[in-house]
């Protein structure tokens, strides 16, 4: 059952990517994207991370997403315009590149996860399959993340709303006309 | 055991948000491609969380928190070369050239 879910939403999230690329007006392709990101917060469901894909759904699909769709309406770039996308010589070159790209990834993805070579490589450290659903069930789904979130990675959280104070003001003082 | 196939399906949006990167000239798509990749991460790290325990999740959200930064900047900096240039086009965007 499991499987058959990740497959479907596999599916929907690659060809809602590859419509997302290849559509002309921007709206098209920001709604695609939208349409990627829940099917990948689907399948944080079924990789036992709840919490994670609300997060997904509130964040990327919800206010990242707005944001988008909010610049796209204000340079009135909504309209299906001749299409940005380059001629056949550069489509045929980045084809070629995404192609040599997609085969190192699943070389490295063979020698990582392949038949023991997961289990060669990292012998000392994974837990058993399913210990972190366990771990959620006994601590909750929030719990579990605010336990590491709170202790061991509580100092980067902290730098984390640095960045985001320092990235609010520099989006202001970008975006506006005059200081 | 998903960890395999969700390492296939990262490998593969990533690959599509490189190649969108590759044969969009539109910075706003561009951007978006951009996202996409950051994605195609976090589904990694989810994957890796089931085996690792919870730290893989951790990490997701830092890389939210970043890709909420870095789109709020970027967007900014669009929006102002917009108003200088009248302009979202690549091509057109090429003072850094020698």
């Amino acid at each position: 059952m499991r499987e058959v879910l990740f497959w479907g939403f596999a599916g929907m999230a690659i060809i809602s990517a590859f419509l997302c690329v290849t559509r002309r007006s921007a709206v098209s392709s920001a709604l695609w994207l939208v349409s990627t990101l829940f099917d990948l917060a689907a399948i944080y469901v079924l990789l036992d991370a709840q919490f994670i894909a609300a997060m997904q759904v509130l964040v990327y699909a919800g206010a990242i997403m707005v944001l988008f769709l909010f610049v796209i309406m204000l340079l009135n770039l909504g309209r299906e315009g001749p299409g940005d996308l380059k001629g056949w010589g550069g489509r045929i070159v980045a084809t070629a590149l995404a192609v040599g790209l997609v085969v190192e990834l699943w070389a490295l993805k063979a020698a990582l996860a392949g038949e023991g070579g997961f289990q060669a490589v990292t012998a000392a450290y994974p837990l058993p399959e399913g210990t972190v659903a366990g771990m959620a069930e006994a601590q909750g789904v929030v719990g579990l993340i605010a336990d590491t979130l709170f202790r061991q990675y509580l100092v980067p959280f902290e730098i984390t709303s640095v960045l985001l104070m320092a990235a609010v003001v520099g989006a202001v003082v970008l975006a506006k006309r005059k200081l | 055991m998903l960890l395999g196939p969700a390492l296939g399906l990262s490998a593969i949006l990533f690959t599509i948000g490189v190649a969108g990167v590759m044969i969009r000239r539109n910075a706003i798509v561009i951007f978006m491609c951009v996202e996409l990749m950051l994605n195609a991460v976090n589904l990694t790290f989810v994957a890796f969380a089931q085996q690792f325990g919870p730290e893989g999740q951790v990490i997701v959200f830092f890389v939210m928190a970043v890709a909420a930064a870095e789109a709020a900047v970027g967007l900014a900096i669009i929006l102002a070369i917009f108003r200088h240039r009248e302009t979202v086009d690549l091509r057109d965007i090429n003072m850094l050239r020698g």
